[in-house]
């Protein structure tokens, strides 16, 4: 069961936070065409390395956050509030 | 009785108390302190057990827990325990315990035939030949399922506690052997909050097998007691981590009462501890590794390392005569021991006799004690099937692939056989750590973990052997993790116990020969050679793994299923890898291992489940009318997470299909009241919230006027129907949002994710108020009536108009009433304060008495909603229906700039019209019920063998219509109406149905649309 640092309450064990894919995808407006709705809708980039993705802290304060990690060895390099970019930092793994 | 005749009077402590116990019906004795397998050895009984294939007769193989063959079922009735290794199994007064496996008995065995037919079973056997023909898999898996499978489950619920617990520490040092125990000295002197965990009831490790050291046994019990004294550290004994998991996460199996007779057992049985550690010191130890020799299985063949164990830990020879079988000086111990005990022994050694013998090593010691020791030479016949008798020892050739020369005959009851040893890399691998494979000492060690689970093995899991280098290696590894969880660490020294005689250094180096010789080639005679005594699996089986291609250790683990017991190859693993390596001309490290799982030994689900059965099992949410419906014949069901009333039983019996007509007839009469508090609701606040709305809903919200409530649709991102429910605005930014029952949690959470993620600039604000309001719902045409006495506003249809809301007192409570049905009469949403729903829910159903008024449960609420066409999401849709689909387009405002799922419906393929519609059915038998679920077929398709054209999702039988009907979801649906088609009865029967529209109500009788109006 992994740790994760959620930025509002701190580390809290991964049963308290629900997981919620792939962070940074861009919402299909009615003005997006096929191949960005199909973007949208379907294609995750499956990362092996660092991923950015979504949690939600479900048992706790119930607010979304992004994180990076790396699905290798399960590191988190950092958590993040939504709204900001993803720090630039990578892990060698 | 028979007389424990193996008994040395050395190792236990005199004047132990005499046990009984009973194995397999007979009474044995043994003494306090014996486990149930030195108990059995001390009555001179190896044979325990028969395997798991060909049903061979086993033995003890092993003293730990590492054990493949001795698996028995312990206790009777509420007590029984199945798959226990007798070698872990501590002995008591009264236990009873079990052969597994055999049928009808131990001794003889009918599935003993599989050992004869065995050339016919080879690995993958089953995989082969019940693949055809496919129909009859069915059948063969009966007869395979019967006679395959390993003991048998308890006939009688458990009558035992279990518990689980949390807790934290800096450091959880896994094995108090000499190296954990150093670890947890330092640790615990430089005031680490340590966790030292032993699977057995005492620390020590490996050093509980020497014969005579008093300075370490000393040793010993100056740091046991020293760790016992100190506050920081809990010693937890008769505990395994049985589970490595991410960030440290280790879950710990306590036997708290295993080893008492059932009368003295407390409360619980077993502990699950589950801690998450800051550091890890993994201080396992290491397995002997069996020698892969001709029929290697018999009773009486067991590990050096356990033969010295039983004599040293337990005073029990395992057999009069013995012979010590041999690639390594280890053994040499256990032949000495045995020596020294009274015991008539010899040994052979695969190694070519050194040309200068040294007399201070230990064969040098064991040719001083005057036994016999047969070099370069291997074991190639075992005699005796139920119990070693006897060996035939051959020399080797110069290669070791073959034997040569005349063969001797020693009689001998048991074989001490040693092919080196395997550090006990389980825990580093289930923390994800890297292996690798030590050309030097020939074994996997650890290499590299990851950075998410800090850990340090230390000692002989670690490849490391002696005693003096184990303590330093535990000493270091603590002051490593000290240094990581930066506590400075004491700076007092781990004392080393004195030098002892029985630390002799290894002089010789092993002779490696991953199978030995016999009088055939391996696989191609009768004798099998075992590399995985649990699952039978023999050299053979790998030799033919590899011609077939199954070359991934992956892919031969599951071919051959080595290591797929429960004792995961703890002992047989590295002799599996090794010889495929042999057989594919390949260094053992390009074949690779597979990794660990967890747990490392069998966790029961007892202790996995802890407390949370029955009635804890899961939380009831009843809601705050409950009582009253208890008392008024409520049938309860589960929805959604809520326990709700089904229907109202008037009479003791009433059955269902009563019931529910009674309760509808009378709501189309007069009224009826249904307790709709699980409904999710959610409140909407902010200055944004009807922005918000418009973007979550597909139809308009700011034009909804403030007292106004409006049905709403809600989509995902692909444009699928996911909710439903009135909203209602409270005030200009305001509104008081329902959802369905089981949705509730999930729809909140989904607003969450777009009011904070997709839309953070709108100012809404959300809050779940589902268990603040109770919510009666009153309906039906006398429902004015009933309501109208209760509050001093009035409640008429002109001054109270349909989907609005108003504030008002209900008998002096202040309440939220909505103008809403969800049953097409007249209707009343009434919500008040959770508190008073009891209480007004009485003041209606009072009033409510004088018009007949019924209370009804969800059977109603669903016929009476799909009497109106009404659909519910989840049952009537499934998460792949758009709203075109299920007839609702009306809904979609699709002039909206956008709302979540307008890009996803503007795909082609949902305006195809072959999509599955939503229609209505009517048996052309009035009388049928059309199952939920039941194929809808064209006619005639049973007989051309056509598929389904779509299926039934609502179906019931209406009093008001006086036939049955049916909500369907139908291939081109809406333009089959007046079509005639069949559903498919799972009796293999149809029934004749029209195609019709989905409000139902419209289409009764012209006569009895007059009459209800």
């Amino acid at each position: 069961m992994l740790l994760i640092e959620c930025p509002w309450c701190g580390q809290c064990e991964q049963s308290e936070f629900h997981y919620g894919g792939e962070a940074h995808l861009t919402r299909a407006t009615p003005e997006s065409d096929n191949t960005e709705l199909t973007g949208f809708l379907f294609l995750r980039s499956n990362v092996r390395g660092d991923t950015a993705e979504r949690w939600f802290h479900a048992a706790g304060c119930r607010r979304w956050f992004n994180a990076r990690r790396n699905t290798v060895d399960d590191r988190f390099i950092c958590t993040y509030k939504p709204g900001q970019n993803a720090p630039q930092e990578t892990t060698d793994a | 009785m028979p007389e424990s005749t193996n008994r040395t009077g050395h190792a236990l402590p005199p004047g132990a108390k005499t046990l009984r116990f009973r194995f397999n019906g007979k009474t044995y004795t043994g003494l306090q302190g014996d486990t149930l397998a030195s108990a059995l050895l001390a009555n001179g009984i190896h044979f325990v057990g028969r395997s798991f294939k060909y049903h061979r007769p086993r033995g003890i193989f092993s003293a730990g827990s590492e054990e493949p063959n001795a698996i028995v079922e312990t206790g009777t009735g509420g007590y029984a325990a199945p798959n226990v290794r007798a070698t872990e199994v501590e002995l008591y007064d009264g236990l009873e315990a079990r052969s597994q496996n055999c049928w009808p008995s131990l001794s003889f065995d009918m599935l003993g035939i599989n050992s004869l037919i065995s050339r016919f079973i080879p690995a993958g056997f089953y995989y082969k030949t019940f693949m055809w023909p496919r129909s009859f898999w069915l059948k063969y898996e009966h007869y395979i399922r019967q006679s395959a499978g390993m003991g048998e489950c308890p006939s009688q619920p458990d009558a035992e506690g279990y518990e689980k617990h949390h807790r934290h520490c800096d450091v959880l040092i896994a094995g108090a052997g000499p190296a954990g125990l150093a670890a947890a000295l330092v640790a615990g002197r430089s005031g680490a909050r340590v966790i030292l965990v032993d699977e057995h009831p005492y620390t020590g490790g490996q050093l509980n097998d020497r014969r005579n050291s008093p300075a370490t046994d000393n040793w010993l019990q100056q740091v046991t007691t020293e760790l016992a004294m100190l506050p920081n550290v809990s010693l937890m004994l008769r505990t395994t981590l049985s589970g490595y998991y991410d960030h440290n996460f280790c879950t710990l199996l306590e036997k708290v009462s295993d080893h008492l007779p059932p009368a003295e057992r407390q409360d619980c049985r077993q502990r699950l501890w589950k801690v998450r550690a800051k550091q890890v010191i993994i201080a396992s130890g290491a397995f002997e590794r069996p020698l892969v020799f001709a029929d290697n299985d018999r009773p009486g063949i067991m590990l050096a390392s356990a033969v010295r164990n039983y004599i040293n830990r337990y005073g029990v020879l395992p057999a009069q005569q013995l012979c010590v079988f041999t690639n390594n000086d280890s053994a040499y111990q256990t032949a000495l021991d045995a020596q020294a005990t009274g015991a008539q022994v010899k040994v052979i050694d695969l190694r070519l006799k050194p040309d200068t013998p040294d007399a201070n090593s230990l064969p040098g010691l064991a040719q001083a004690a005057g036994i016999q020791i047969h070099w370069n030479s291997a074991v190639s016949a075992v005699h005796g099937k139920t119990q070693v008798k006897g060996v035939t020892v051959h020399q080797l050739s110069d290669d070791g692939r073959n034997i040569q020369g005349p063969g001797i005959r020693l009689d001998c009851q048991c074989i001490a056989a040693s092919g080196g040893w395997t550090p006990n890399v389980s825990l580093f691998s289930q923390a994800r750590g890297k292996l690798r494979f030590d050309e030097e000492q020939q074994h996997f060690m650890p290499d590299r973990g990851v950075a998410i689970n800090p850990n340090i093995s230390a000692g002989a899991c670690n490849g490391r052997f002696d005693l003096a280098g184990c303590i330093s290696e535990g000493e270091s590894a603590a002051f490593l993790t000290l240094d990581a969880l930066k506590i400075s660490a004491s700076k007092q020294p781990v004392t080393q116990p004195p030098a002892d005689p029985e630390d002799q250094p290894v002089h010789l180096a092993p002779r490696i020969l991953w199978a030995v010789p016999c009088d055939h080639p391996i696989g191609e005679g009768p004798k099998k050679h075992f590399h995985e005594l649990q699952n039978d699996s023999t050299a053979a089986d790998i030799a033919l793994a590899a011609r077939e291609g199954f070359h991934s250790v992956e892919h031969l683990k599951r071919y051959t299923t080595t290591g797929m017991g429960t004792d995961q190859g703890k002992t047989s693993n590295v002799n599996a890898l090794a010889l495929m390596a042999e057989y594919r001309r390949l260094p053992i490290a390009a074949v690779g291992t597979t990794r660990f799982r967890q747990p490392y030994t069998p966790v029961t689900f007892g202790a996995i489940a802890g407390k949370d059965l029955q009635n804890l099992f899961a939380p009831k949410r009843h809601t705050a009318i409950q009582p009253w419906h208890d008392r008024h014949g409520a049938v309860m069901e589960d929805a959604g997470g809520w326990r709700r009333p089904r229907y109202y039983q008037q009479y003791p019996g009433e059955s269902m299909h009563d019931a529910v007509q009674r309760e509808c007839a009378q709501v189309r009469k007069t009224a009826g009241m249904v307790d709709a508090s699980t409904l999710g609701k959610i409140d909407i606040q902010g200055k944004d919230a009807a922005e918000f709305l418009e973007r979550i809903y597909t139809n308009r919200w700011h034009t909804l006027a403030v007292g106004q409530c409006r049905y709403g649709l809600m989509l995902n991102e692909q444009g699928m129907v996911i909710d439903d429910g009135v909203t209602s605005r409270i005030g200009e930014h305001h509104f008081h949002m329902t959802t369905t029952t089981g949705g509730a949690a999930r729809v909140y959470q989904l607003l969450e994710d777009y009011r904070q993620t997709e839309w953070p600039e709108l100012d809404v604000y959300l809050t779940s108020v589902t268990e603040q309001w109770s919510v009666i719902s009153l309906s039906g045409p006398s429902a004015e009536a009933i309501m109208q006495p209760l509050t001093s506003q009035p409640v008429n249809a002109a001054d109270f108009p349909d989907m609005s809301w108003q504030a008002m007192d209900i008998a002096g409570v202040p309440a939220r009433v909505f103008r809403i049905s969800f049953s097409g009469e007249a209707g009343y949403e009434i919500n008040v304060p959770t508190r008073y729903g009891q209480a007004i829910w009485e003041k209606i159903w009072q009033q409510g008495q004088a018009f007949g008024c019924v209370a009804y449960g969800t059977e109603s609420i669903h016929l009476l909603r799909a009497e109106m066409g009404f659909i519910i999401v989840g049952q009537d849709s499934d998460g792949t229906n758009t709203p075109l689909d299920l007839g609702m387009q009306w809904i979609v405002a699709s002039d909206k700039a956008d709302f979540v799922g307008k890009r996803g419906l503007q795909r082609n393929v949902f305006s195809q019209s072959n999509r599955k519609q939503l229609v209505g059915l009517m048996p052309e038998d009035a009388s049928q019920i059309l199952p939920e679920g039941a194929q809808v077929v064209l006619p005639g398709a049973i007989q051309s063998n056509d598929k389904g054209i779509g299926h039934v999702t609502s179906g019931y039988f209406s009093s008001t219509l006086e036939s049955g009907f049916a909500m369907a979801m139908v291939a081109g649906g809406r333009q089959r109406k007046g079509d005639t088609l069949e559903v498919m009865l799972l009796s293999g029967e149809t029934v004749r149905v029209t195609v019709t529209g989905t409000r139902f109500l419209d289409m009764q009788p012209k006569a009895a649309q007059q009459e209800a109006s």
